[in-house]
């Protein structure tokens, strides 16, 4: 008795799974993904849809990373343009200046970021709520002062010149060449994303957010999983900048201001929380609505701004998990 | 042979001695209790005994190392689980997640093998849902298996805690205030619970204030107050112990109570 | 040496006054509410545009301070009315965005009603530096210490003898207990929000006349400010001014002994230091987490 009713339970249970994957972010998600990645294509009608496009996919590429860590970590970075800047210049000052090729300096970038991360992460993940943000957001202004002040090796506030992308002798020389290159590294991305979240890794990270205590109280070391989270967080920065610096071939220190990490931080927050998808469409909504109402040129900040209070009052959970909440709600 | 040796434990905050020279030890296979008033120590205690406070001064082995100050992940990982008084849900995940979280050690915890989806990790992950949703429908909770964590009610979460903490594979579970809140019939299949883990060769220390389920169960009880050790003893030899019932009740209140617990024990105190 | 050394002081002193205001305004919200209003940098901005705006548009310089600091207190309270106040309870991230957020739109605010120019005031008494000891001290320098020294002062007073000075502690400390006493905890925190704006758009006055100001002015003394804060320990009156202080003289000294071109950093080198091996600040008393 007892043991075909367990049976029966299993059984439900492995059915249950079958069908949830099916309707999972993994399969239906990634799938919808590559699907708008493929149509939307088709309704570019000039080179200035794809520069858009392009600009949003590696945005979306940060912010994905990011909400792994500010979403499903529970631990909050106002720095990230750091990282994207430093993925950048390393980029550019090496292949610039060094000559090697693209793809070697872009793995020097992750090395370096993936180091310095590192370092920083432990004492500054011992800190809490505003204390970790102001440390990260110092953490942040120190390396994009330092871009601004190294005129030698950055040429300072005047930018520099970053020669072209090269993977294995193909080089992305058309805005379409960039823009599936760059959404083909997002859909990894989120593919990678939505793995490690669906993994021990995931639940140990979100178990960080939910209880740090109740989470060491069941064997996860929680400072070990916010180091880690931080560096993978960083290295997704890191290659988003490497290709945002060859993309554009000429950049400023303001890749890595203070600002730029805001506005990582808000598409996240805009998106959805702890939501791979939401960091998306967050990335998307707020890159494009500015390159689309130039015409509120002078009003941007102004409407930005009101934009971003008014979601987070009234839609606090973000955009992407307030609308599935909406859509639940309507059909039964 | 003991599990447990606590000696000469003391945790001061401030001027506060939350626990102040406290001597016990606990053998392994009992179901012991540490019952005493509001502020006595008992979380506290709790707290040291899971490195989630770093002690004033003191000792406490545990299966015979020295464990004072270890972070509490390694106590983890050596069998010390535990349920909180206040409750510690993982409430971002489903109820399901958060038993499946209790299952971190035993499963494979490689970053690449994670995010590449390697089948061995993949085969790991059912492995763990799987027991998890066991230990679910082992502690009464199998109607919330597909639940979000915050939609159960108290008493649930009550048990949810117990069956994270007994997916970590614990040698000793501390159970702070299970009952809590909980009314009769739920307090029973707490009670029934409890036993159950403890049949199963899981050694348990109990913090309650529901008198009728601590004298019934324990094996042993350790009584404090203002942080020191008070008696020790059989439910029969704390039970009839004056100093007990003036501790809680205040002196003048002791030979009523006394009557009271001599006429079946049932006193909740508060 | 000596000179120098006191040149250097002496400039520390001034902007770490002034940082010591834009902290205190941080350490009011948060003791009131528990948020960190990144808008507090705006505060200071207006303090000083809204004077030069007002004088242009004829007012006498008193007047037009005293209409820049209401302006400041006007945009402090909007945001806790509309903004913060809607959102009680949120979490800490979220509040941080939503500061954020008010932050931005008052400095397009800024852009939209006054200009993206730099805009400086004339020194409230003169230009004719003081010197001291080979130094020299100018007479904006001393209004800038005077005046923060009275506010600190009034300050004082108010927090520890004043009836609602009380109920604004009685209200940091515990809020539900504050309101089972019968303090109006609401008026409390619009109060609170007014106050750190005051106190912003004063350090945004003092300072205009020696640095000058534009609409994203405030930025990097918010930044600044809210570094005092944490180095003196949040939430801690007094630690707000030596936190002050101590971002403004290292700053000053670094920029001066060490790199010029640094300037800017080491306010934020010195915040991770005293975060790493001081995490709550220099007069912040540090807890155990109760669980
Ligand atoms: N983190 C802390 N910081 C300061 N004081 C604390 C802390 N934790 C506990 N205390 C104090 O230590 C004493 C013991 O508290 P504890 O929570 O251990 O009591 P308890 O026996 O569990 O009480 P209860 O039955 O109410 O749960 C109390 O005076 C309490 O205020
Ligand atoms: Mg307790």
């Amino acid at each position: 008795m007892a043991v075909t009713e367990k049976d029966a339970g299993t059984e439900a249970l492995k059915r249950g799974a079958r069908r949830t994957a099916l309707l999972s972010p993994r399969y239906a998600g990634v799938g919808a993904l590559i699907l708008v990645i493929i149509v939307l294509q088709f309704f570019f009608t000039n080179n200035f849809h794809y520069d858009v496009a392009i600009k949003i996919g590696l945005s979306a590429i940060v912010c994905v990373g990011l909400n792994l860590l500010i979403g499903y970590a529970g631990q909050i970075s106002l720095g990230h343009a750091g990282f994207f800047g430093l993925g950048a210049y390393s980029s550019a000052i090496l292949t610039d200046s060094y000559g090697w090729p693209p793809l070697a300096s872009l793995f020097a970038g992750l090395v370096l970021v993936g180091v310095l991360s590192f370092v920083l992460a432990r004492p500054i993940l011992r800190l809490k709520g505003h204390y970790l943000a102001m440390a990260t957001l110092g953490m942040g202004i120190i390396i994009s002062i330092v871009l601004n002040q190294e005129v030698d090796l950055t040429g300072g506030p005047d930018g520099m010149p970053v020669p072209a992308f090269s993977l294995f002798g193909w080089s992305p020389n058309s805005e379409p060449a960039w823009y599936w290159l760059v959404s083909g590294v997002l859909v990894v991305t989120v593919w990678l994303s939505l793995n490690l979240i669906d993994s021990s890794i995931g639940r140990a990270l979100r178990a960080v957010h939910g209880s740090e205590v109740a989470a060491e109280t069941v064997g996860v070391d929680t400072t070990r999983y916010k180091v880690l989270i931080f560096v993978v967080s960083a290295l997704f920065a890191s290659l988003a900048g490497s290709l945002f610096a060859h993309y554009t071939g000429f950049l400023t220190p303001v890749v890595a201001e203070f600002f730029t990490s805001i506005q990582f931080v808000i598409m996240v927050v805009f998106g959805g929380m702890a939501s791979v998808f939401g960091s998306v469409v967050g990335a998307a909504v707020l890159t494009a609505l500015p390159e689309f109402l130039t015409v509120l040129h002078d009003y941007e900040h102004l409407v930005f701004g009101l934009l971003l209070m008014l979601t987070m009052i009234f839609m606090s959970k973000g955009l992407l998990p307030s609308l599935i909440i909406l859509i639940r709600r309507r059909l039964p | 042979m003991t599990l447990l040796v606590v000696e000469n434990l003391s945790k001061e905050f401030g001027g506060i001695h939350a626990v102040e020279d406290l001597t016990f030890s606990i053998a392994p296979g009992t179901i012991h209790s540490i019952i005493g008033p509001n502020g006595a120590g008992k979380t506290t205690l709790f707290n040291l005994i899971t490195g989630v406070y770093v002690p004033s001064s003191g000792s406490i082995r545990f299966d015979g190392e020295e464990i004072s100050g270890r972070p509490t992940f390694e106590l983890a990982k050596r069998g010390i689980s535990r349920s909180f008084q206040n409750l510690q849900i993982f409430f971002n995940m489903t109820a399901l997640e958060n038993v499946m979280v209790g299952r971190h050690l035993h499963q494979r915890r490689g970053l690449l093998a994670a995010m590449l989806r390697f089948p061995g990790s993949v085969r790991a992950d059912e492995a763990a849902r799987q027991k998890a949703s066991e230990l679910l429908a082992y502690v009464g909770l199998e109607q919330y298996l597909g639940a979000e964590a915050d939609s159960l009610p108290y008493g649930a979460l009550k048990r949810l805690e117990i069956a994270r903490a007994l997916a970590a594979e614990p040698k000793l579970l501390l159970l702070d205030e299970p009952a809590a809140g909980c009314n009769a019939t739920e307090t029973q299949e707490i009670d029934d619970l409890i036993q159950k883990v403890a049949a199963g060769g899981v050694t348990v220390v109990l913090v309650e204030h529901d008198m009728r389920l601590v004298m019934g169960i324990s094996d042993h009880i350790l009584v404090l107050d203002y942080g020191k050790k008070l008696t020790e003893g059989t439910a029969e030899e704390v039970r009839g112990n004056p100093d007990v019932i003036a501790a809680y009740l205040g002196a003048g209140a002791a030979s009523e109570a006394g009557a009271a617990s001599e006429a079946g024990g049932g006193t909740e105190a508060h | 040496m000596l000179a120098e050394f006191l040149q250097f002081l002496f400039s520390g002193i001034t902007v770490g006054a002034i940082y010591a205001l834009v902290a205190l305004g941080f350490s009011i919200i948060y003791n009131a509410s528990h948020v960190i209003n990144f808008a507090q940098g705006e505060f200071v901005m207006i303090g000083g545009m809204a004077t030069v705006f007002m004088m242009a548009g004829g007012l006498p310089l008193p007047a037009a301070m005293l209409v820049a600091v209401a302006i400041a207190v006007c945009a402090g309270l909007a945001l806790e009315r509309f903004a913060v106040g809607q959102s009680r309870g949120a979490s800490v991230v979220t509040l941080i965005i939503i500061t954020i957020g008010a932050s931005i739109f008052l400095r397009g605010l800024a852009s939209v009603v006054w200009d993206r120019n730099f805009h400086t005031l004339p020194s409230f008494s003169g230009d004719e530096p003081i010197r001291l000891a080979g130094a020299t001290l100018t007479p904006q320098s001393l209004w800038v210490l005077g005046v923060t020294l009275v506010v600190a002062v009034l300050l004082f007073w108010f927090f520890t003898r004043t009836l609602m000075g009380k109920a604004m502690l009685a209200t940091a400390h515990n809020r539900l207990a504050a309101q089972l006493v019968g303090i109006n905890t609401r008026f409390v925190l619009m109060l609170s929000f007014g106050l750190a704006a005051a106190l912003g758009a004063i350090g945004g006055i003092l300072i205009t006349p020696i640095a000058p100001t534009y609409f994203e002015g405030g930025v990097m003394l918010g930044l600044k400010g809210f570094s005092a804060a944490i180095v003196g320990g949040l939430g801690h009156g007094l630690g707000a001014i030596v936190g002050g202080l101590i971002v403004g003289i290292a700053e000053a000294m670094g920029a001066g002994y060490i790199s010029s071109a640094y300037k800017d950093a080491f306010a934020f080198v010195l915040i991770l230091l005293v975060l790493f091996f001081m995490p709550s600040g220099l007069f912040g008393v540090r807890g155990t987490e109760r669980v």
